[in-house]
């Protein structure tokens, strides 16, 4: 894809919340930033396709929908694909990282309850025979207002 | 503070927006074709839903990797209990911060209850913030960790089960 230009930036930067909500919100951010509707709808989807942006949607607060808790398990660098694989394949795992530290295996369970949840968590500890540290969300601190690319 | 119940409808909203509005001169008509209410009925209850905090803002959601934000530090803090929710408003508020979280701690292979997520275009810039949220913390950064990731295995947008399939 090209480089971005301003008119891209300023997709990126301006609406990262604030999105209109009325009929024709593309219409209004190409007024906002002097661009016909479909204009700013191909562009958008450019920079959907190119992966810069992963979508123009809600972003939702934790536990609105659910219940989800953060987890991470020690793996023996030697058995770190497998368990990777097989954590990474659970339905209810949204996010998988791989971090530089003895907890090297970060990842994002969502489902429906706690005891879904933990019920995932014990599906895990028995298929990798590791005990999964549990961190479910406490409190959350930041008010998400999106993250200033160009500062 | 009570949040209104989150009935079916409001569930399958929430879905269909997570995924992304389309791309149409007129999305909202299409997400409440989806969900089967009519254009008004969908923009009263992203109204609503955004209102009370259950949707945190709606816009275009950058994927920071592919920016070059190749630098994603997930910073971990041993802070004192009493201190940490007011420490977690403060480090939430840094603007360099996308997300801060207390979690319960697991001593004693797990002794941090305060989470920040950093990110930078280099790893000095990412140091840096972690530099701050320590100044900022002072005599109550009992201890942390920077776990910058390595490799992302899996990433996809949120998923509700029941009711659709899978």
């Amino acid at each position: 894809m090209p480089p971005l230009d301003e008119t891209d930036r300023r997709l990126l930067d301006d609406f990262q919340r604030g999105f209109p909500l009325t009929p024709r919100p593309y219409a209004v951010l190409g007024q906002r930033l002097g661009l016909a509707e479909d204009e700013v709808r191909r562009r958008l989807g450019r920079l959907h396709d190119a992966g810069i942006i992963s979508r123009v949607g809600a972003v939702v607060r934790p536990h609105t929908a659910g219940c989800s808790t953060l987890a991470a398990l020690a793996v023996p660098p030697a058995d770190l694909e497998r368990v990777a694989a097989l954590v990474s394949a659970q339905p209810e795992v949204n996010h998988n990282y791989q971090r530089d530290h003895a907890f090297n295996l970060w990842f994002v369970i969502c489902a429906d309850s706690r005891e879904a949840v933990g019920a995932v968590l014990e599906r895990i500890a028995d298929a990798s025979g590791l005990e999964p540290l549990d961190l479910p969300l406490l409190e959350d601190f930041h008010i998400d207002l999106g993250f200033p690319l160009w500062t | 503070m009570t949040t209104p119940p989150f009935d079916e409808i409001d569930r399958r909203i929430v879905l269909a927006t997570q995924e992304g509005l389309p791309l149409v001169p007129a999305p909202y008509a299409e997400v409440a074709r989806q969900v089967g209410i009519d254009e008004a009925e969908l923009l009263e209850r992203l109204r609503r839903m955004q209102g009370d905090g259950r949707i945190r803002r709606i816009g275009a959601v950058p994927n920071h990797y592919a920016l070059g934000y190749r630098f994603n530090g997930m910073t971990v803090w041993d802070v004192p209990d009493a201190r940490a929710r007011a420490l977690g408003r403060a480090v939430g508020a840094l603007p360099f911060v996308s997300h801060c979280y207390l979690r319960p701690r697991h001593p004693p292979d797990w002794p941090y209850t305060l989470f920040a997520m950093v990110h930078g275009r280099d790893r000095d810039t990412a140091l840096a913030h972690v530099e701050a949220i320590a100044r900022l913390l002072g005599a109550d950064d009992l201890g942390h960790q920077v776990l910058f990731s390595s490799r992302i295995l899996k990433k996809t947008g949120l998923r509700l089960s029941g009711g659709h399939g899978a």
